[in-house]
């Protein structure tokens, strides 16, 4: 089967928070892996996957990579659309201003509606 | 339908390697093809051959086997994931391969829906 | 869409975050331990409920409740299936999210 020319929508929803488990560093590993093969990929973080983005992460004190930086070089793998749950953020007591990135922050049923237009769902 | 698995948790510590077979068996029953189950973070650890489990338990890595003799099902471990582990080709259970996170991204892309199964 | 959550929501919060985003017409699946969530007289009742009366389809497999025995104890409007019933669930809708 041919499936050259195929393009999907990805979404990678990251629901957890950095540094306590792997998710968050082995599911950005998905994402730059998924930067070569041409697809339209888009990342969202809701619930605890809002603190992956919190600026000024230090995990020396822990003996962890910082890898924070990374979701800054993600726009250089034309990944640019990273969506930030409005409600997950004022629940954390956190403000667009708190991330290390630009992102577009959406409201729950703006998510709702975005997930809706998917074809691949891959959550962390 | 083509059908792509995501396994995301090690056998015994949590249900999802269970789940993930047991809907396995049930697609092919129905008649689907699951095309490849792709094995990520602790879910790596599915691929040891060096399992013992207890007689009166499941073998959670045999099964897997099976699965892959029997249905021609494509069991993908990734590389990264596997070499954090400890989870070389030496231990490495019958029916499994070890090779990139783009095969899961093919995956995607070639099955008409991917099943996630994890913690 | 089908959403599949497997996580006790006497534990964590992952069914109300997936609530909150199902929207009419959608399915929702709970396996594993999020099976209790489906149970009569459980607290987590009345968001499955709200989502039922919203046109959310709620579905519990089989399988994961007798494991807990809870099989004799699912709530209203909640529909049972086994395996074979989550493969149709997953080939009926367009697409699947599972809330890891």
């Amino acid at each position: 089967m041919d499936e050259a020319g195929t393009v999907k929508k990805f979404l990678f929803v990251n629901r957890k928070a950095p540094y306590g488990s792997v998710y968050a560093l082995e599911g950005l590993e998905v994402v730059l892996i998924s930067a070569a093969f041409d697809q339209d990929v888009g990342l969202a973080f809701l619930d605890d996957g809002v603190y992956q983005l919190a600026k000024g992460q230090n995990p020396k004190g822990i003996e962890t990579k910082n890898f924070s930086p990374t979701y800054r070089a993600l726009e250089g793998y034309d990944i640019e659309k990273l969506y930030v749950e409005r409600e997950s953020l004022e629940a954390r007591g956190l403000t667009e201003g708190d991330l290390l990135v630009d992102v577009q922050v959406l409201g729950a049923a703006e998510m709702a509606a975005l997930m809706d237009e998917m074809d691949v769902m891959i959550s962390f | 339908m083509k059908i792509g698995v995501m396994v995301n948790e090690g056998p015994y510590q949590h249900q999802s390697s269970d789940s993930a077979y047991l809907f396995c068996k049930a697609a092919i029953e129905s008649g689907h093809q699951i095309e490849r189950v792709f094995f990520y973070h602790d879910g790596v650890n599915n691929a040891t051959k060096l399992t013992e489990p207890p007689q009166d338990d499941r073998n959670v890595v045999a099964r897997w086997t099976k699965l892959a003799e029997e249905h021609g099902v494509d069991l993908v471990v990734c590389v990264a994931a596997a070499l954090r582990r400890g989870i070389v080709e030496q231990n490495l259970a019958q029916g499994f391969r070890i090779s990139g996170l783009g095969q899961l991204v093919e995956s995607a892309i070639q099955s008409d829906r991917l099943v996630v199964f994890g913690d | 869409m089908l959403h599949i959550v497997n996580k006790s929501p006497g534990e964590r919060s992952t069914l109300a975050s997936c609530l909150a985003h199902a929207r009419p017409g959608h399915c929702v699946l709970l396996i594993e331990d999020a099976v209790y969530a489906a149970t009569k007289g459980h607290a987590a009742g009345a968001q499955v409920a709200k989502a039922l009366g919203g046109g959310v389809k709620v579905y519990v497999l089989t399988p994961d409740l007798e494991a807990r025995a809870r099989a004799g104890a699912v709530a209203e409007g909640v529909v049972q299936v086994d395996y074979r019933g989550f493969v149709d669930l997953v080939t009926q809708n367009p697409r699947v999210q599972s809330w890891l």
